[in-house]
């Protein structure tokens, strides 16, 4: 008996530092065949399962793009999804690759949680929803003291909302829940008055809502959330490949390649065009990230370009219909702005 | 001890190697050193990955400004107190709801029990009902049941139901005055606790009496008299100075009064009627354990049916259920981490609030795991003190 306890205990703690001690996320993710993608538990136009069970958003879209780029093929992701709580764990752990789930960049999460953030694929802020109907006359976040508020527990949220009432000397009464879901649920009871998180959120909640047109989102928006993906420390390439999938995404919207054209684009004269896809002769970009040369093809051929993707989960072609806003590219007055690929 | 003993007092066989005495110390010996080997080795291990990982450690975040607010808290908190704070907030918020709990389910619990071997056949039938369906639902459904069930669907603020003493109940909880002490009110106090010492002076006289002559003294009425007429005296003699804060309709919710949120009365009785089903199975074991004799003997003397069970038969049950009642309240303890699940601030919800926060998963999980192992310790101690008292003396 004592052996087998023995055994089993150091079994354990050896699979324990096996697992963290993954030399290269790249190597790994080509042996397995797959990336193993963090995403939310579920939030309209971010990650959430469609009536198939296939997973649909911006944040799924990424990982996907990510797969295209080394494996040239966008199917070959598995989701995961995490509570807000789960998720730093997960990716430290390497349970996850990347994590692709509506996080805020912060500078705590880059230093002292040994992430890395590869850039900003929504810029949000924080808003609050009201059901108007019972509560008529409210339309500033200013008059909501007393009000209690459901938030959903271990987000950046939860910390602005108690610096804005603060701020504002206002009174509040913090309903907390750990799950989007449960949280969603007590709003939709009337547990609370106010639903706080991400506006681009209100948006995707209201949806699900039982009558979404009672409920209106306030004005105010009371901080920065600059949404992306992020990895784990201490692998650059792979945080490189990520990035600049990233990149890759808005420079092919400003250069006007889509899913549609990209195989026209191939061919065009446009030097930037050629070197963006691959086609300069003795090209190395790809080769020297680590992925095919024509890894930008692929990316474009999976998802589109980023103005594809966001239009089709949270934009135009989507039923949040949310306005690019600050989140066009740099040259249409939006702060969507990525290093020239050369 | 016993067997080594009996071996000592056997002439060594054979080599020094073959004395048991000595192989016994040594294997011992080996076992300590490995486990602790073990030890040392997985938190270095999990030390140097860390700090491979870039991941802060160390217990130092627990200073750190929390930043997040508390719904309820027992003590002082807000978003500027510290970690640390937040978690003995949350610690706190346990002990309330496991202690209060323990009481209920206790009481829930022997009412059931000894209902369950009532002569009454609906009285029966009503507790073998409540105790199968109580025991067969896992805990979690039964906080939801309470939850989403029963306290979501009463009435929005606006619509709150008025209940007797300026209370209400809606779907944000139970509001009801709240007592306002004013000046002089510290006489009250005095007067309950001059009426709780006399009382109990009353009774050990009382005891002692009828040992000594036979002669019964209506104890329990005494008692009350005392516990209740004095502080009410005071009361009128320090010139009535209490008054109440009753709960007003506000923009939002209805402000001021004492207000218990729908998470902590759904966790707790959830709790309590969850538990008192396996405590009522205890009791009524402890009871069946009592050989009927027993009670036949107690008959045959002419006490009657009250004064038997009273007397008697609980008294000597009282051994057999202690023990198996402390792993109830263990459990009840531990099951209390459920609340995760419908946002009462708990020790699990704020330390995993702590946690993500802060990204210290290790330390976070160290401190959870250390706080349940102390309580469960603590609880086993008490309930010990209280087994070894109640244990049959033998002599």
């Amino acid at each position: 008996m004592k052996h087998i306890a023995i055994g089993f205990l150091g079994a354990a703690a050896l699979g324990l530092m096996a697992s963290a001690a993954s030399a290269s996320t790249l190597s790994d993710v080509k042996a397995k065949g797959f990336i193993q993608c963090g995403v939310s538990t579920g939030l309209a136009g971010f990650s959430a399962p469609d009536d198939k069970g296939d997973w649909q958003g911006i944040d799924a879209d990424f990982c996907r793009a990510v797969a295209a780029a080394v494996f040239g093929d966008g199917s070959k992701v598995k989701f995961t999804p995490l509570s807000a709580k789960e998720r730093f764990t997960a990716l430290q752990s390497g349970e996850v690759d990347i994590l692709s789930r509506n996080t805020t960049w912060t500078i705590n999460r880059d230093t002292a949680l040994g992430l890395n953030f590869v850039g900003t694929t929504y810029y949000d802020g924080q808003g609050f929803m009201i059901n108007a109907k019972k509560l008529p006359g409210v339309n500033s976040a200013l008059q909501l003291s007393g009000a209690a508020v459901c938030v959903q527990s271990g987000t950046t949220t939860e910390l602005n909302l108690a610096d804005y009432f603060k701020s504002n000397k206002m009174e509040y009464n913090p309903v907390v829940f750990e799950k989007l879901e449960e949280v969603n649920a007590a709003y939709d009871a009337g547990r609370c008055d106010v639903y706080t998180t991400d506006q681009s959120g209100l948006y995707g909640i209201r949806l699900t809502l039982g009558s979404p047109a009672d409920h209106v989102v306030l004005p105010e928006i009371i901080s920065k959330e600059p949404l992306g993906p992020a990895v784990r420390q201490g692998d650059d390439q792979w945080y490189h490949i990520v990035k600049w999938t990233y990149f890759a995404l808005l420079d092919a919207e400003e250069l006007g390649i889509t899913k549609a054209n990209v195989d026209e684009m191939k061919n065009s004269d446009n030097p930037e065009i050629k070197r963006v896809l691959g086609q300069e002769a003795d090209t190395k970009i790809g080769t020297d990230l680590g992925v095919s040369n024509d890894w930008v093809v692929n990316i474009i051929k999976a998802v589109g370009n980023y103005g594809e993707m966001f239009e089709r989960n949270v934009g135009s072609g989507s039923p949040l219909k949310i306005a690019r806003g600050i989140n066009a590219l740099w040259t249409k007055g939006g702060l969507q702005y990525a290093p020239p690929i050369r | 001890m016993a067997s080594q003993e009996i071996l000592r007092e056997e002439p060594s066989r054979g080599s020094f190697i073959n004395d048991p005495k000595v192989r016994g110390i040594f294997f011992q010996a080996v076992v300590v050193v490995v486990l602790v080997a073990l030890v040392w080795w997985i938190a270095n291990n999990v030390i140097a990955n860390l700090t491979r990982l870039h991941i802060a450690s160390g217990f130092g975040f627990l200073r750190g400004r929390a930043g997040f607010d508390i719904s309820e808290s027992a003590i002082a908190y807000s978003s500027d107190s510290t970690y640390g704070r937040a978690i003995l907030v949350g610690f706190l918020n346990t002990v309330i709801v496991a202690v209060v709990g323990i009481i209920t389910a206790t009481i829930i619990g022997f009412v059931i029990g000894i209902g369950r071997l009532s002569h009454n056949w609906l009285i029966r039938k009503i507790c073998t009902v409540y105790v199968e369906v109580f025991r067969n639902i896992p805990p979690l459904l039964v906080i939801f049941f309470w939850y989403s069930g029963v306290l979501a669907v009463l009435p929005p603020p606006r619509e709150s139901i008025n209940l007797p003493f300026g209370s209400f109940l809606n779907q944000r909880g139970f509001y009801f005055p709240r007592a306002v002490w004013g000046d002089g009110s510290w006489l009250i106090l005095v007067a309950l606790l001059l009426g709780i010492a006399m009382a109990w002076f009353v009774a050990r006289k009382a005891y002692q009496r009828q040992m000594a002559t036979g002669q019964q003294f209506p104890v329990f009425w005494t008692s009350v008299a005392l516990i209740v007429g004095l502080p009410l005296l005071a009361y009128a003699l320090s010139g009535f100075p209490l008054s109440f804060d009753f709960p007003k309709q506000s923009t939002f919710n209805l402000t001021g009064g004492f207000q218990v949120r729908p998470e902590f009365l759904s966790l707790y009785l959830a709790l309590s009627c969850y538990t008192a089903a396996f405590i009522a199975e205890i009791v009524r074991a402890g009871i069946r354990g009592v050989s009927k004799g027993q009670t036949e003997a107690a008959g045959a003397l002419g006490l009657r049916p009250r004064s038997i069970l009273r007397l008697v038969v609980i008294p000597q049950a009282m051994r057999i259920v202690i023990p198996p009642l402390t792993s109830q309240y263990l459990n009840l303890t531990k099951n209390s981490s459920l609340a995760i699940a419908i946002g009462y601030p708990d020790l699990t919800a704020t330390a995993g609030t702590v946690l993500n926060q802060t990204g210290q998963a290790v330390e976070g999980v160290v401190i959870m795991m250390a706080v349940y192992l102390a309580l469960s310790l603590i609880t086993s101690a008490i309930m010990n003190v209280v087994n070894a008292r109640m244990a049959l003396v033998e002599r």
